[in-house]
């Protein structure tokens, strides 16, 4: 059955601008970062977008969303609970579907046909089951992501089999539970933001949220633990990038790699190697090691 | 039968072919079938002759060689090692037992560590020059070492590959730095400048039993089946000062408002703070060694940032942010050292687990911890104890564990590490007895029937645990019959715990003492330890219910199970009689402190967690007395903000309520205490004059000393002189049989009484006790005959066996100085000299010396210049750290200046014993020996742990018949004989100090070793000193002729050791300088002829430091002391 639905996810609050930021795609056009992940999805052959909000952002986020506006449908999380709490406001959304999982933070690159949602909903379609983009990461990222513990599937390439789930985990938990065969020492399976998901999702977020403490903040690792314990649930590795425009630079590194991708590829590669060579640091700004 | 060169290669050539694969003792190593496997060693090699031993040598050779499995090694090796120590040296011929100079590449290499370099040069020279005893030695010793090297590279090995740990060792740079600070740390508090504080509370561990030290991380390996242990986490509280036990170890983490690592450590009173990574590395700089350790092995600096060289605030600004620091404090309840409840590895464990908390490493952040949990802070806490370079067992961090866990070895799965190089993994398995097997009501039961106490003994438990690795490879009958009954007293001690029956706990614990521990290492309980055992059963008979032994060793830690009714009081009277005892003893065994006695309890929660939040976060009271001080000698702008905050709180609190006692402690730490230096200055003053303390020869030794004239390097004979070994014909080989004639005239000199004995027992034997400072003559060393004897009753004993025989009891002089003097008086007179029937005189020093701050360049001498053993890699490092530390402190203190920072007695020293015989003529012995004896003509003088020197007649015979002034008693030299020997120094035998050799490799070609033991013509003598029986009470002619003499006798510099005791049996370790004149050195002197006998091992060897104990056991040498006492 194939996947017509997506969840963004844009309500943290001190996120909630980074989907309105504007850049220019691979056809010179400028488009806000929610349009550029609306693309990928849609793309995909994704029909319907829900995308969840703070209260109050949505007509600035219809704006952002241009030829896509038609496809989304909004839904405000007040008193937010965390990114867990986010995903279960789209129980509804989704009803008894899979769906394709995005973060709003997140720009994707690839050079595959396909696209890159393409080839995660490809291989879910194909195996049947939940899936998540992951990305090899060296150890000393750990603190930024969730992390898989998997194991190979024999002779698929880059297609491995999560066995437990843990959220920004120390170098002590992954070395003990994370490890998988094949990857480059110290290299770990980080989430990549992008997932295909059965509906039981919601309900082990449900469940979790029944769990916790009130007031305390939802995460989604848990619930994708719970799953990899319940039912069968892949990682893959897909072709292409994933740029987190959340971090320092990260708008401008997701701006340079859709440029030297796009038709501008010459011109851009240009001015980069002209300022690289009339740059100069300033006394002030003098890395402390250079001095 | 001697092999030569030729023989010992085709013997080489033969087992180099396959053929070594079928050595028998190749296949006990190899097979997996325990009968033949747990087959010993002595047995198998029993009755081979040496070309036999040698076949097998070269197939274990080759063995382990080739064996990848670390038990096939390190057996091959051990065997290798015991018989090169023990079976070869006794088939020996005359030759081979006399002759075999150990190359001096190999004895370098030995130094340096490079075992295998070692071994393969010694096997070259017995191949080209046939086997030896000389060689053997060293060949043991190399074995031996390389056996232990590999299991510590293998412990190392496995801790580093366990999974969680290794990160640690790629993470080389800040900015890789994948760790964070929990955010519930980072938040401050909204008014103050505080921060959360993190604590943990740690429990230390007591051990029922642990089957024969089956902790021992290889045992636990090789072995799992047989590695057990059931042990308790228990909280301690001091009886008659803490109202109740509570958790002993405490420690504390906060993130402070500076970019700063700061350690402190409240019971050692030490603080740091650090700002570059190298530091945290450097383990010897301050006390906080432990602390390092943790932060390391918890991986908020980790392992692979050793040598980064960078700041370490890009690290803190990673873990808690930009400005931000860390402060972890530790606290010990006042438990000393030697307690063997393992304190050191649980603060390690508590302070490990603090950090991983913070860190996110294990699952919570306060509270207790889970299973897996533990499990990872014990494998860091391992790690830890590595880069510290300390050692403990694998039970040790059971007080991270709650309540009474039976710990197992676990046979290694293909998932671990250790699968296919050992049998068992590194870590154990832990299962805790719930109150469904060990009801409330039994620990109710066991905490009202023992008695915990702290004996105040401060003993190493290393040498003890390596001697149980050695016999457990070689599988002695005995040893290991005693091992298999030490596990089945676990199962017994399990059994009676689950059935509530404590009094049988007891019974099993005091058995287990008295059987299989001392069958596998006799030396586990001493004197001190065996009275206190026995006054218990006097005092408390049926009511005693047993002795249980802590950890590794007995005289620290013990316990004593009492039946409840009378604990009570047991517990009063134990106190009372520990303390009473300890002064019995204190003369004779080393003691760090007063006897404690303990109430505990069982701990049932394991190590536990609080969060503090930032508004009521403070720090113990003893934290702010160690910090304000600092505090306040700042100017307030230049303190941080939280710093200021604290006082002011503290201020507040003051104000709020005036009669809390605890600010006593603040108001003490600002306001100092009297100095009590001027007192003890006084008594060092008095014992100077009362020892014969020579002011002006110490002025101008110091003088000689600063200016140059003196010291190591001036110790040294000139470069040009000639060192050659002695011919046969300078020396009187008497191994065989001696003369009748001979024996006759000797037995005629006893008889008429023209024979005495000297005992050299003035010394405190520092190597003995590693600077304590006891009487090393009155150390109950060893049981003879069932009783611990000191080495001065075996000297009386063997002159009461010769007497005996010749019925002439002859006179026995005992020489003393300032430290052993009044104790051997006391405790011969209280022991009626040990019944002996002859006279028994004592000589007391003339002479003293006062110790100086050592000269930097006599310590870079000693510790750059001299070959010394290589330690390893990271003791190495920790060596390295203190030795600079001690020139600093050198420089500080002032080079060449008098020593006067330590008890008074320390800042003494012995001025050697060539002093010996002038005392004995200074103080009027001599005469009253010849006044009482004057038939009297020789006398025997020999060292107080030469132990089989006796008035044997036939030397005596051989001795009255050279009508030599002198006749030493030299022995062939093997490895451990260093520091001298019998050369022919530009053409003259002599016996010559290992301090005055040219070279270093000079004493390599000497052939024999000085045991000391000197055969003395008195008249001769005398003679020599310019005297005459006559001149003995002329007093002035006396001074005068010993004065002559004494300055045509080289001086030598020479720097010790000595300990400097403080806190609750703490103790430093100093190198300070002092001079001493040798006896030896009276061989050079022209005017005296001199006789050199060479003797067997047996009687010329020196008990030096306790760690030969066992081999002195072993290898036959106690059994031939045995022999020639009569302890009727």
């Amino acid at each position: 059955m194939s996947i017509l639905k997506a969840v963004i996810t844009a309500a943290a609050p001190d996120q909630k601008q980074l989907p309105l930021q504007s850049l220019v795609d691979q056809q010179g056009k400028t488009k806000t970062a929610l349009q550029l992940i609306a693309d990928e999805a849609v793309a995909a052959g994704v029909e319907e977008i829900a995308v969840i909000i703070c209260p109050g952002e949505q007509e600035n986020y219809l704006k952002a969303a241009g030829e896509h506006a038609s496809r989304l449908t909004f839904i405000a999380q007040d008193n937010p609970r965390g990114y867990g709490d986010a995903l279960l406001r789209a129980q509804r959304f989704v009803g008894d579907d899979r769906f394709l999982h995005l973060v709003s933070d997140h720009v994707y690159l690839s050079q595959h046909p396909r696209g890159y949602a393409g080839q995660l909903i490809d291989i879910a379609n194909a195996e049947n089951c939940a899936v998540s983009t992951v990305q090899p990461t060296r150890e000393n990222l750990l603190p930024f992501f969730g992390t898989v513990g998997a194991t190979r599937i024999a002779n698929r390439k880059k297609l491995y089999e999560i066995k437990c789930v843990m959220e920004k985990p120390t170098p002590t938990q992954a070395e003990q539970y994370l490890i998988v065969a094949g990857l480059r020492a110290s290299h770990y399976l980080c989430l990549s933001g992008m997932h295909i998901l059965p509906p039981t999702i919601m309900t082990l977020l449900e469940k979790e949220m029944q769990t916790a403490k009130p007031d305390s903040n939802l995460a989604l690792s848990p619930a994708l633990e719970e799953l990899a314990k319940s039912e069968r649930y892949l990682a893959t590795e897909v072709d292409g990038g994933r740029y987190n425009i959340g971090v320092q630079y990260g708008l401008l590194k997701a701006q340079v790699a859709l440029a030297l991708s796009g038709k501008d590829r010459d011109e851009i590669l240009t001015e980069l190697l002209n300022l690289v060579a009339e740059s100069k640091p300033t006394a002030r700004h003098t890395p402390s090691s250079g001095a | 039968m001697k092999l030569d060169a030729n023989q010992t290669n085709s013997i080489t050539d033969k087992t180099n072919s396959k053929h070594w694969r079928s050595n028998r003792l190749v296949n006990v190593i190899e097979t997996s079938d325990d009968a033949l496997r747990n087959q010993s060693l002595d047995k198998l090699v029993q009755g081979l002759k040496v070309e036999e031993l040698l076949v097998d040598c070269a197939a274990l050779d080759q063995l382990w060689r080739t064996a990848d499995n670390l038990y096939t090694q390190v057996r091959a090796l051990f065997f290798l090692s015991a018989i090169h120590r023990y079976h070869l040296p006794k088939k020996f011929n005359r030759t081979q037992s006399t002759t075999g100079k150990i190359p001096f590449d190999s004895y370098r290499q030995l130094l340096e560590r490079r075992f295998i370099e070692a071994i393969d040069s010694l096997l070259h020279a017995q191949s080209q020059n046939g086997p030896s005893d000389g060689i053997s030695s060293a060949l043991a010793q190399a074995y031996h070492e390389l056996g232990f090297q590999r299991l510590a590279d293998q412990v190392r090995k496995s801790v580093r590959t366990v999974r969680g740990n290794q990160w640690m060792f790629r993470t080389g740079h800040p900015d890789d730095h994948p760790l964070r600070f929990r955010p519930e740390l980072i938040a401050r508090d909204q008014v103050s400048p505080s921060f959360p504080i993190l604590s943990e509370t740690t429990a230390v561990r007591m051990d029922f039993s642990h089957s024969g030290w089956s902790d021992i991380f290889f045992l636990g390996m090789d072995f799992p089946a047989g590695a057990k242990v059931i042990n308790a986490s228990i909280n301690l509280g001091v009886v008659d000062r803490d109202e109740q036990p509570r958790p002993p170890i405490e420690c504390y983490l906060r993130v402070i408002d500076r970019p700063v690592l700061r350690l402190v450590s409240v019971d050692l009173k030490s603080t740091a703070e650090i700002q570059a990574i190298s530091e945290v590395f450097d383990f010897a700089a301050d006390y906080l060694g432990l602390l390092k350790a943790a932060v390391i092995a918890s991986g908020i600096v980790p392992a692979g940032m050793d040598g980064c060289g960078e700041p370490i605030q890009p690290l803190l600004e990673r873990l808690v942010g930009p400005g931000l620091g860390i402060e972890i404090v530790s606290k010990v309840n006042d438990i000393p050292k030697g307690s063997r409840l393992a304190v050191s590895t649980n603060l390690l464990g508590s302070l490990i687990s603090l950090c991983m908390r913070a860190t996110g490493q294990v699952s919570a952040l306060a509270g207790k911890l889970t299973e897996p949990d533990r499990r990872i802070i014990a494998a860091r806490a391992i790690l830890g104890e590595w880069i510290g370079g300390s050692g403990g067992g694998w039970q040790d961090s059971g007080g991270v564990w709650p309540g009474i866990k039976l710990i197992e070895g676990a046979e290694a799965t293909e998932s671990d590490p250790e699968w296919e190089i050992s049998r068992g993994r590194l870590l154990p398995r832990h299962s805790i007895f719930g109150l469904d097997e060990i009801s409330q009501e039994t620990r109710k039961k066991l905490q009202e029937s023992l008695v915990l106490v702290h004996g105040g003994m401060a003993q190493n438990v290393g040498p003890i645990l390596e001697m149980v690795t050695e016999k457990y490879l070689l599988r002695s009958a005995e040893e290991w019959q005693a091992r298999i009954e030490a596990i089945e007293l676990l199962e017994e001690i399990k059994t009676a715990l689950l059935a509530g029956d404590i009094r049988a706990v007891g019974k099993a614990t005091h058995r287990n003492f008295h059987g299989p521990l001392q069958k596998i290492i006799p030396w586990c309980t001493n004197l001190f330890t065996n009275t206190l055992i026995k006054k218990c059963q006097t005092t408390f008979g049926e009511q005693f219910w047993g002795f249980w032994m802590l950890g590794g060793m007995a005289g620290g830690g013990m316990g004593f199970i009492f039946d409840p009714a009378v604990k009570k009081e047991a517990q009063k009277w134990l106190k009372d009689t520990l303390q009473s005892t300890k002064k019995e003893f204190e003369s004779r065994l080393p003691f760090a402190m007063e006897p404690v006695v303990y109430d505990f309890e069982i701990n049932d929660q394991g190590t536990f967690g609080t969060l503090t939040p930032a508004a009521n976060a403070q720090m113990p009271y003893e934290y702010y007395a160690l910090l304000v001080p600092e505090w306040l000698k700042l100017e307030p702008r230049d303190l941080s903000a939280l710093s200021r905050f604290e006082m002011e709180t503290l201020g507040a609190e003051y104000r709020a309520k005036a009669d809390a006692s605890k600010f006593r402690i603040l108001v003490e730490s600002i306001l100092p205490e009297r100095d009590s230096e001027s007192e003890a200055s006084e008594s060092l003053a008095d014992l100077l004059n009362r020892y014969g303390f020579d002011r002006e020869q110490h002025e101008q030794i110091r003088a000689d000393l600063k200016s140059g004239r003196y010291g190591l390097a001036q110790n040294r004979l000139p470069i040009n002189t000639s060192i050659e070994d002695v011919s046969p014909t300078d020396v009187l080989d008497t191994c065989n049989a001696i003369n009748q004639t001979h024996v006759d005239l000797g037995s005629d000199a006893i008889r008429n009484g023209r024979v005495a004995v000297v005992t050299l027992a003035a010394g405190v034997g520092s190597r003995w006790t590693e600077g304590a400072g006891v009487v090393k003559g009155l150390y109950p060393f060893h049981q003879f005959a069932g009783k611990h004897r000191s080495f001065l009753e075996v000297h009386l004993a063997k002159s009461k066996k010769i007497g005996r025989e010749y019925d002439r009891h002859f006179p026995h002089v005992i020489t003393t100085g300032y430290l052993t003097d009044q104790p051997i008086q006391q405790h011969l007179t209280k022991f009626s000299n040990y019944h002996y029937p002859g006279d028994v005189l004592i000589s007391p020093g003339q002479y003293v010396g006062l110790r100086t701050i050592p000269m930097m360049r006599d310590l870079q001498f000693q510790w750059e210049e001299m070959p010394q053993q290589m330690l390893d890699e990271q003791q190495e490092k920790m060596r390295a750290s203190q030795r600079s530390s001690l020139i600093a402190w050198a420089r500080q203190t002032g080079e060449g200046l008098d020593y006067r920072d330590n008890s008074p007695l320390q800042c003494l020293h012995p001025v050697g014993h060539w002093y010996e015989i002038p005392n004995l003529i200074r103080n009027g012995t001599l005469k009253r020996l010849l006044d009482d004896h004057p038939q009297l003509e020789t006398l025997l003088l020999h060292n107080v742990d030469t132990l089989g020197a006796n008035v044997d007649p036939g030397l005596l015979g051989v001795h009255l018949e050279s009508k030599n002034c002198l006749s030493f008693e030299v022995i062939a030299r093997r490895l451990e004989d260093r520091g001298g020997g019998l050369a022919r120094v530009n053409g003259q035998p002599r016996l010559l100090e290992g301090l005055s050799m040219p070279r270093e490799e000079d004493e390599f070609k000497l052939s024999f070793y000085n045991s000391m033991t000197t055969w003395i013509d008195l008249d001769r003598l005398l003679h020599v000193f310019g005297l005459n029986r006559d001149d003995l009470d002329n007093t002035v002619k006396v001074d005068a002729s010993i004065r002559q003499l004494s300055s045509r006798m080289p001086t030598y510099i020479t720097i010790k050791d000595v300990k400097k005791r403080w806190g609750h049996g703490q103790e430093d370790i100093f190198p300070v300088s002092q001079f001493e004149k040798l006896w030896s050195d009276m061989s050079g002197l022209p005017e005296i002829t001199a006789n050199y006998f060479v003797v067997p091992l047996a009687r010329g060897q020196q008990l030096k430091q306790q760690a030969q104990l066992d081999a002195w056991l072993r290898d036959g040498t106690a059994e031939y002391v045995n022999a020639i006492c009569d302890w009727d």
